[in-house]
C-alpha cells in the first residue's frame, strides 16, 4: 500500500503545541508519552501539566477522569498517534461519558517516534478522527495545513466537547526538552496548583 | 448513567443476590461515606447490584469501560482533579491492567479495586481458570495490596479497610470477592 510522505507534511509539532498552549489560562493539560510530552515541556513547563513518561494508551483516560472531577475547567489531552492507538477503545468510553470540557488533540506523524520512526497504523490509512466520530464524539476535525489548523485550535480550546482533533504533523525529532521525570513530583505539584493540597 | 443490564445478565444476578445477601448495599454505603465520586467498571454478573446502586447515586459518576486498564488511568486523572474513585471488574480484568498499574505505582496514586473472582472452585467455564488462578499474585507483583473476602459478611468491612488504605496511603489496594460469595454461573438452559 502507498503511504504518504510524512516528512513533507507542512505542520510542525512544536509550533502546533506552542499555539495550542498560548495564553492557556487555567486549562489543565495531559501529555502522552514521548514527543508530545517534550513538546508540552518546550512550550513552557507548568504545574498544571501532567506529562507522561509511560502508561502508553492511558493519556485520554487520565483526561476523562480529570475532566469529570473538574467540570468547570478545560482539560486538553495532547498525545501521539501511536499512544492513542494503544488506547483506542477509550474513544468509545469517552464518547459514552460525554464530558463537555474535554478535548483530545492527536499529533499524527504516522510514526512511532521514540523507537525509530516505524510506521503506525495511521500510515496505512487508520483515520483517528473518523474513529472518534463513529464512536460518538460530537466534534471532530482533521487538520493538515495552516488554514485548517486555525479552526482546529479554536475547537480544541473552546468547543463544547468531547472534542477530538487529529493534526497531521511532519515526522521529525526536534531537540529534547524534558519535563520532570519523578511521577510523584508531577502528581503532587499538579494537585497543589489545582486544589491546594498533595 | 448508562442503560439497563440485559435480561441474560439479570438471570445470573438474581442467583448471585440470593446467595450473597446484602454485601453490595454495604459496599455502596462504604464508598459513599468515603466520598467516592467516580466509579469505573467493566460489568460482571456478581457486580450488577453494586453497579446499579452506584448508577442510582447522584453523588457518583459511573463510567463503563471497554477494557479495565482504562479505569486505572481514569482514576489517576480523578485523583489529579481532587476526586476519589473505585474500579470494579471481574478477575480476568486484572490481566488487562498490568502495565497501566505502573502509572499507579510510580506516581503513588491511590487505587481502590473491587474484583469478583471467576475460575475458582466449581467454575464451569475452564477458560476462566488460567487468569483467575493468578489474580492475587499478579496484583502483588504489581505492588497492589490484596484482601480476599471468602464470605458475603466479610466484604463490606474489607472494602472499608481497603478504602482507608487506598486514600490515606495513598496506595493501590484490591478486594477480591471469592467466587463462593458470588455463585457459580450456570450454562444450563433450565436455570
Amino acid at each position: 500500500m502507498m503511504t504518504s510522505n510524512c516528512e513533507e507534511f507542512p505542520l510542525r509539532r512544536r509550533t502546533v503545541v506552542e499555539a495550542l498552549l498560548r495564553d492557556r489560562g487555567d486549562m489543565l493539560v495531559v501529555a502522552g508519552l514521548g514527543a508530545p510530552a517534550w513538546d508540552v515541556a518546550a512550550a513552557g513547563d507548568s504545574d498544571l501539566d501532567f506529562p507522561l513518561w509511560g502508561a502508553m494508551g492511558g493519556a485520554a483516560m487520565i483526561g476523562l477522569g480529570l475532566a469529570l472531577a473538574q467540570p468547570e475547567r478545560r482539560v486538553l489531552v495532547i498525545t501521539g498517534d501511536g499512544e492513542m492507538l494503544m488506547g483506542i477503545g477509550s474513544l468509545a468510553t469517552i464518547a459514552a461519558s460525554a464530558p463537555a470540557n474535554l478535548a483530545i488533540v492527536v499529533l499524527d506523524n504516522e510514526r512511532y517516534g521514540e523507537t525509530g520512526m516505524q510506521q503506525t497504523h495511521t500510515a496505512w490509512g487508520a483515520d483517528l478522527a473518523a474513529l472518534a466520530q463513529s464512536s460518538g464524539f460530537p466534534v471532530t476535525a482533521l487538520a493538515s495545513d495552516e488554514e485548517a489548523l486555525d479552526s482546529a485550535l479554536h475547537l480544541a480550546r473552546d468547543a463544547r466537547g468531547p472534542v477530538f482533533i487529529t493534526i497531521k504533523i511532519r515526522a521529525e525529532s526536534p531537540p529534547l526538552v524534558l519535563p520532570p521525570r519523578d511521577g510523584e513530583i508531577l502528581k503532587n505539584r499538579f494537585r497543589q496548583a489545582l486544589i491546594g493540597e498533595h | 448513567m448508562h442503560g439497563e443490564s440485559p435480561e441474560c445478565q439479570k438471570k445470573m444476578t438474581q442467583t448471585a443476590e440470593s446467595r450473597a445477601e446484602n454485601w453490595p448495599d454495604h459496599v455502596h454505603r462504604v464508598l459513599a461515606a468515603a466520598g467516592v465520586a467516580q466509579i469505573a467498571y467493566v460489568p460482571d454478573g456478581g457486580l450488577s447490584r453494586l453497579i446499579e446502586l452506584c448508577q442510582d447515586d447522584p453523588a457518583m459518576t459511573t463510567v463503563s469501560l471497554t477494557s479495565e486498564q482504562e479505569g486505572v488511568a481514569m482514576l489517576a486523572g480523578a485523583w489529579l482533579g481532587g476526586q476519589r474513585g473505585a474500579l470494579l471488574m471481574q478477575g480476568s480484568g486484572i490481566g488487562n491492567c498490568v502495565n497501566m498499574l505502573s502509572l499507579t505505582s510510580i506516581c503513588r496514586f491511590p487505587l481502590l479495586i473491587i474484583v469478583t473472582m471467576r475460575g475458582e472452585s466449581g467454575e464451569t467455564n475452564p477458560w476462566q481458570v488460567p487468569m483467575g488462578s493468578i489474580v492475587g499474585d499478579v496484583l502483588e507483583l504489581a505492588a497492589c495490596r490484596v484482601h480476599r473476602a471468602e464470605t458475603a459478611d466479610a466484604v463490606g468491612e474489607m472494602v472499608a479497610t481497603a478504602t482507608r488504605e487506598a486514600f490515606e496511603g495513598p496506595a493501590a489496594t484490591a478486594v477480591l470477592i471469592a467466587q463462593a460469595v458470588i455463585g457459580i454461573k450456570s450454562f444450563d438452559d433450565d436455570e
